[in-house]
């Protein structure tokens, strides 16, 4: 099935008086629960394409279709209704809300984005630590914990709300090679274990290597797909 | 909305020192105003009851152009008999009115046989004046306080003239007087007590009885300059006024017809000419020219409220805009994870509100304990004539909450553009914002 569907896909931004290409034109197509790596040098357009897809940005032109909807004509409001409702997201330096908890931190989105009742989102939330690693640290802000554990919170929130997508922009660059691993193969459990695709970013040759399915993207254009025999789960 | 207010705290919580010193600003900003209102407030009520209790009363009926020439105290300006008693005719059907007094007034030459000086003198009913004026047997500083205020051949001096002339309780003076006719009579009197001079018109009046003061000046009517009234809750002064005017406007014969004044605001407000053709009606702000202090009172009042609203107004717009710029890529990830904008512009604002009421809550709390304390370690002023005048600072709880109630709607007015500006942001620019 598929989750993710660009066509011609294109964006410019404009500096002063100056049009910058950052993708020009890309088609791809990513199916349900695959975990898909976006690969390439800085200034390649990872970021523009992670963006449009999260529904952070929109396209110059071109159609982008993500969870059978068009996404490229959402309006603010819509755009931020469609992420809270199915995308995640993982952020190269976690991001998370220094004065909440781990816990807190977990249960942002099902209190802010979605209105969850108290005991469901306690359930949700200890199922998510306990599958993350880490039960016992819930009541730590992060400043407590290290950044390999700051990462796994993060996922942990990106999968609060049952997201059927999650999206991590170079998730492991601020991290130890021993930890970024840690944090992809953690990545690529829950994807095994709830079904949820994940989309990440990475100029790690290594980190790169543990995708089932990579595009290559070069000056804003994708070069073939590199899928793995076997591992795209359709 | 129990989740919003939790984590606003903990924001507010997480940058203590400036939350700290916004609090402490808006917290400065209503123990300044709460105080003022307080203190400014009990002297002007001390005062105000000074005059309306011990000389005025809340309002005067006088014939019409006797307060346009009351420095010359003039007699042919008294009101007759029969407006006399239309007047309080009209004033006993009013449930208002708790007492009113009729006075005769004049100047007079006061002499103790070896020296003469100019006196004002009120004739006056003794019963009507003690329940019309019920601080001025308080007035009394030598003498006796006890019994009738006046009694029929005896007289009450001002302090001023008694010190001057060294004369003393139970003293023989004379008192000379010029009728309206011209001719000059005298009559002496027994001083019964020396009154305590206060400021204003009437403070350093003499006072006889009026039956006495009638004989002097040899009328042959039962003539009165001024009706003085007193009412049962000063608050209604301007209703009874305006009331009071229209009661004597409608009396046949007393050629009295509504005024066109007011008796505006409250009780500092200058009271407008309620009668026509015969009769006036004048509020005590229109007689005593402490009403302009009062009214200025009231003007400080308001600026000093301004300046509580523009400390808070900048306190917290600076301060919810550094929130907002220090916090744009934690602004940028909750908008990225689908926080709706409308919440992320209820946390910024209930930030600001929380600002608001805290400082508001603090203020409140030092200014009550402030009030309490200097009624416990009382607090005396000097006012003209008046020496020690003991305040009691009071402030009432429309104040405190139209106080409070400003701070906080300035709080949230003052979040609302750094709010609104955290709520349109561009994720992607806020996320990769250094």
């Amino acid at each position: 099935m598929t989750l993710i569907r660009a066509e011609h896909l294109v964006k410019t931004y404009r500096t002063g008086e100056v049009d910058v290409p950052a993708v020009k034109g890309v088609d791809f197509v990513i199916e349900a629960k695959s975990f898909v790596a976006f690969v390439g040098p800085s200034g390649s357009g990872k970021s523009s394409l992670l963006n449009m897809v999260g529904c952070l940005d929109h396209p110059t032109s071109g159609k982008l279709t993500v969870i059978d909807t068009d996404v490229s004509t959402l309006d603010r409001h819509a755009a931020a209704e469609f992420r809270g409702q199915h995308i995640g997201f993982v952020f190269q330096d976690f991001n998370l809300i220094p004065v909440l908890t781990v816990y807190e931190n977990i249960e942002y989105p099902l209190i802010m984005v979605q209105d969850w009742p108290e005991d469901k989102r306690r359930k949700q939330v200890m199922r998510l630590l306990d599958a993350v690693g880490m039960l016992g640290q819930e009541h730590k802000r992060p400043d407590q914990i290290s950044g390999g554990q700051k990462q796994r919170v993060a996922v942990a929130r990106a999968l609060a709300t049952d997201a059927k997508l999650v999206l991590a922009d170079e998730p492991t660059a601020n991290l130890d090679h021993d930890t970024a691993y840690r944090v992809i193969e953690l990545m690529k459990k829950m994807r095994d274990e709830l079904g949820t695709t994940f989309v990440f970013s990475t100029h790690d040759p290594k980190i790169m290597s543990e995708a089932e399915v990579t595009f290559m993207l070069e000056d804003g254009q994708i070069h073939q797909p590199l899928p793995k025999a076997g591992t795209i789960h359709a | 909305m129990l989740n919003i207010l939790k984590i606003a705290v903990r924001n507010l919580a997480r940058f203590g020192r400036r939350t700290l010193l916004t609090s402490s600003l808006i917290t400065l900003g209503i123990v300044g105003v709460l105080l003022f209102v307080a203190v400014a407030g009990s002297f002007k009520t001390i005062m105000i009851g000074q005059f309306t209790d011990s000389m005025l009363g809340h309002l005067e009926v006088h014939r019409k152009g006797y307060v346009a020439s009351i420095d010359s105290l003039p007699l042919n300006l008294n009101m007759q008999p029969t407006m006399i008693g239309k007047v309080e005719q009209a004033l006993s059907k009013m449930d208002a009115v708790e007492a009113y007094a009729p006075r005769v007034k004049f100047g007079a030459m006061f002499s103790n046989f070896t020296e003469t000086t100019s006196i004002r003198m009120s004739g006056i009913d003794p019963e009507k004046e003690a329940a019309t004026t019920p601080l001025l047997p308080g007035r009394v500083i030598e003498g006796s306080k006890e019994g009738a205020l006046l009694k029929p051949g005896e007289i009450l001096i001002p302090a001023l003239i008694a010190r001057g002339f060294k004369v003393k309780v139970g003293d023989t003076v004379v008192i000379v007087a010029t009728n309206r006719d011209g001719s000059v009579n005298g009559k002496t009197f027994t001083v019964r007590a020396v009154l305590e001079s206060v400021s204003g018109p009437g403070g350093k009046d003499g006072y006889i009885t009026i039956d006495d003061a009638r004989a002097l000046l040899r009328m042959k009517e039962a003539e009165v300059s001024e009706i003085a009234i007193r009412l049962k809750n000063p608050a209604q002064l301007n209703a009874v006024y305006a009331q009071l005017s229209k009661e004597l406007s409608s009396i046949a014969g007393a050629g009295a017809s509504a005024g066109t004044g007011t008796g505006s605001g409250d009780m500092s407000g200058t009271a407008g000419k309620g009668g026509g053709s015969g009769l006036e009606v004048h509020t005590w702000a229109a007689l005593s020219p402490f009403s302009n202090i009062a009214n200025m009172i009231d003007l400080l009042a308001v600026f000093i409220k301004i300046m509580m609203v523009s400390i808070v107004l900048i306190s917290v717009m600076n301060v919810m805009m550094m929130a907002v710029y220090e916090r744009i890529r934690e602004i940028g990830t909750i908008s990225a994870i689908g926080t709706p904008p409308r919440r992320i512009l209820g946390l910024f604002l209930t930030e600001g509100l929380l600002l608001g009421l805290g400082g508001a809550a603090l203020g409140t709390a030092i200014s009550l304990a402030a009030i309490y304390a200097l009624n416990v370690w009382k607090v005396t002023v000097k006012f003209g004539m008046q020496q020690n005048i003991v305040l009691s600072p009071a402030v009432s709880a429309t104040d405190i909450m139209t106080i409070a109630a400003m701070v906080v709607i300035m709080a949230l007015l003052a979040s609302l553009q750094p709010a609104w500006k955290a709520s349109r942001m561009d994720p992607v620019t806020a996320l990769g914002h250094v």
